[in-house]
């Protein structure tokens, strides 16, 4: 029931009530309480916890703020000069392009081969099709952490079967290859780790629109003459872009969140190879003591990302409004 | 898509074929990983540091998970985890009902801003917040401090907490509350004897995602426990692991299994929920 009472009204008060289609609507402000104390402490936990802290982002990346300051605590404000100092310098632009690189490979890589993995799933036959699922949930399941550091262990130099795999294939130049030691290799296996622990939620989203695909479409088009590309560039991709360009912007998104996986493997490393925004904030302000820069680089990392999520947002109340 | 059934069998098979070898692949692809973590955990040191790698181990042993489990602080790091982790969900789940059931059944001002809020609460950049949380837990004095931890869990996961649990309000008829306080009861009454039980998987599947979340999370506890490392949480323990037991690889495998055992456990056991609903709701794992 979407009427809120005040305790003073009589209880047969409800007995009164019209039927539910016009209750919906009905008892609209009141100037009741309960629902405002319902969600109090939620309120309470996004200013505090949430808020707060971003504005607190805010105001460190417009002061001076080093160790000194974060022991006294008298930081002064210096305007804009940690976004010039940023901005100036040609080593955070070189992090900012390859945080863009990271997302663009990842991105296109993860949601193609997911595009890929759900419509084989849909063509399979019912084991089979079971059987792929639950890989993919057991994948979606391992958590970061574990992954992270099966990774190490795969693409181990000495004992790694990555390496034996390779060396045993005729690669001889794999034998005892320090993967964790070149920029690009490194950069390679968390493209690859990610990839890995992305697909199966891009996938089974993927998946679970393409079967709301009605099977009479895609007969009459190949009724039509349509050979497979064909199909699923004018029926199957058109019907399932909207879940798709969700998951195009949740995976944009949760390429930041690769901060574990990085800072887990290689620090940012080895030199800057895997050096990403995150990861480079993190780095100026816990390292080097520089809490100002290290929360303008943060910042900055929002501004990019609210971007991305200004697209999510229309994509998602638009399937929203789909919904009563 | 499916094949029509006049084609003859053989054909039909010899068709199929390179979409069952895809699909064998992404299994492969899928599993290997996560097999070779759990065959590495069981097998002997020859086996690990041999340059002829074996698919199978030659020998089934404990041993790692011995050392693994006997490494200083497993115990108090795994009651930590839990610690943190069971009483953030537990937070999550009573302020997300209360919030959940004000959004799916009561009309108020304010109420479209909130699911708002709700939602870019859900896409916070938590990454780009340890800073200022670090600098906010340093200046009143939270840092080291499990509490601190809890709190912050309990923002991450309360944000679909709240989606997840109003879209099941939403879907228990509000005409059985109805009944309920016709017959008498009290409007929380009503709730909590006819709601409440109908909404128990939603609860389970909930609190099981924010348990998940809450287990596998490493940046604010890596960040925010610092000196006190007795209030080191699992994730944390198992990427410094490596520095702890050197090249013992076995040893580092056998911790991941049993820091993934949970949460494998829990989303096999969720697979239906994980296919169908959860899904959409913007759930990372």
């Amino acid at each position: 029931m979407s009427t809120v009472r005040e305790r003073s009204v009589p209880r047969d008060a409800g007995r009164r009530r019209p039927p539910v289609t016009a209750g919906h609507s009905g008892g609209r402000g009141r100037g009741t309480l309960w629902p405002y104390l319902l969600v109090a402490p939620a309120v309470l936990g996004m200013l505090y916890l949430l808020l707060y802290p971003l504005a607190r982002a805010v105001l460190i990346s417009f002061q001076d703020f080093r160790l000194r300051q974060l022991i006294l605590g008298d930081a002064d404000f210096v305007g804009l000069r940690n976004y010039r100092t940023l901005l100036g310098d040609p080593e955070f632009w070189e992090v900012v392009r390859r945080t863009f690189v990271f997302m663009a490979v990842n991105v296109v890589a993860i949601m193609v081969l997911s595009t890929l993995v759900a419509l084989m799933t849909e063509r399979l036959g019912r084991v089979a099709r079971t059987v792929v699922l639950s890989s993919l949930v057991l994948v979606w399941a391992v958590p970061v952490v574990a992954a992270t550091t099966v990774f190490q262990w795969l693409f181990h130099s000495e004992f790694g079967i990555v390496n034996e795999t390779l060396t045993g294939l005729g690669f001889e130049s794999y034998e005892g290859y320090p993967w964790f030691a070149h920029g690009g290799a490194a950069f390679g296996i968390v493209v690859v780790l990610i990839v890995w622990q992305s697909v199966p939620f891009a996938a089974i989203t993927l998946y679970s629109a393409l079967v709301t695909v009605p099977a009479e479409l895609y007969e009459s088009a190949r009724m039509d003459g349509a050979g497979a590309a064909r199909v699923f560039r004018s029926v199957t991709f058109p019907l399932i872009r909207p879940i798709f360009m969700l998951v195009l912007s949740l995976e944009v998104i949760w390429t930041f969140k690769a901060f574990v996986q990085i800072w887990v493997m290689t620090r940012g490393g080895p030199g800057e190879a895997t050096t990403i925004l995150p990861v480079y904030a993190v780095q100026t302000a816990l390292a080097g003591q520089r809490y100002d820069l290290g929360s303008a680089a943060s910042m900055l990392t929002v501004l990019l990302m609210s971007g991305v999520l200004v697209l999510y947002f229309r994509q998602l109340f638009r399937q929203e409004g789909e919904q009563p | 898509m499916s094949t029509p059934q006049s084609r003859p069998p053989v054909r039909r098979a010899l068709r199929r074929l390179p979409l069952n070898a895809a699909a064998a692949l992404t299994v492969v692809v899928c599993l290997f990983p996560v097999y070779w973590m759990v065959t590495t955990a069981f097998k002997p040191s020859t086996d690990i540091q041999s340059y002829d790698p074996r698919l199978v181990p030659s020998r089934w042993t404990f041993e790692h998970f011995r050392v693994a489990v006997g490494a200083d602080g497993f115990a108090l790091f795994w009651r930590n985890s839990l610690l943190v982790t069971l009483s953030a969900v537990l937070l999550a789940l009573l302020v997300a009902l209360g919030a959940a059931y004000a959004v799916a059944r009561m009309r108020w001002r304010g109420r479209r801003q909130f699911m708002l809020a709700v939602f870019i609460a859900q896409m916070a950049p938590w990454e780009s917040l340890i800073i200022p949380i670090y600098i906010i837990s340093r200046d009143t004095g939270m840092l080291d401090r499990l509490p601190t931890l809890t709190l912050i869990y309990f923002m991450i996961t309360l944000p679909f907490t709240v989606v997840v649990l109003r879209g099941f309000i939403a879907g228990i008829p509000p005409e059985l509350e109805e009944a309920a306080q016709v017959d008498g009861c009290t409007r929380a009454g009503a709730f909590r004897k006819v709601a409440f039980p109908l909404l128990a998987p939603g609860l389970m599947a909930t609190s099981l995602f924010g348990f998940i979340t809450a287990w596998n999370e490493f940046t604010y506890a890596n960040f925010l426990i610092i000196k006190q490392q007795d209030s080191r949480t699992l994730p944390v323990w198992l990427s410094s692991f490596q520095s702890t037991f050197g090249t013992d690889w076995g040893a580092t495998m056998a911790a991941s299994t049993l820091f993934a055992l949970p949460a494998l456990i829990i989303f096999l056991a969720l697979q239906r929920h994980v296919t169908a609903g959860l899904a959409s709701g913007g759930v990372k794992g």
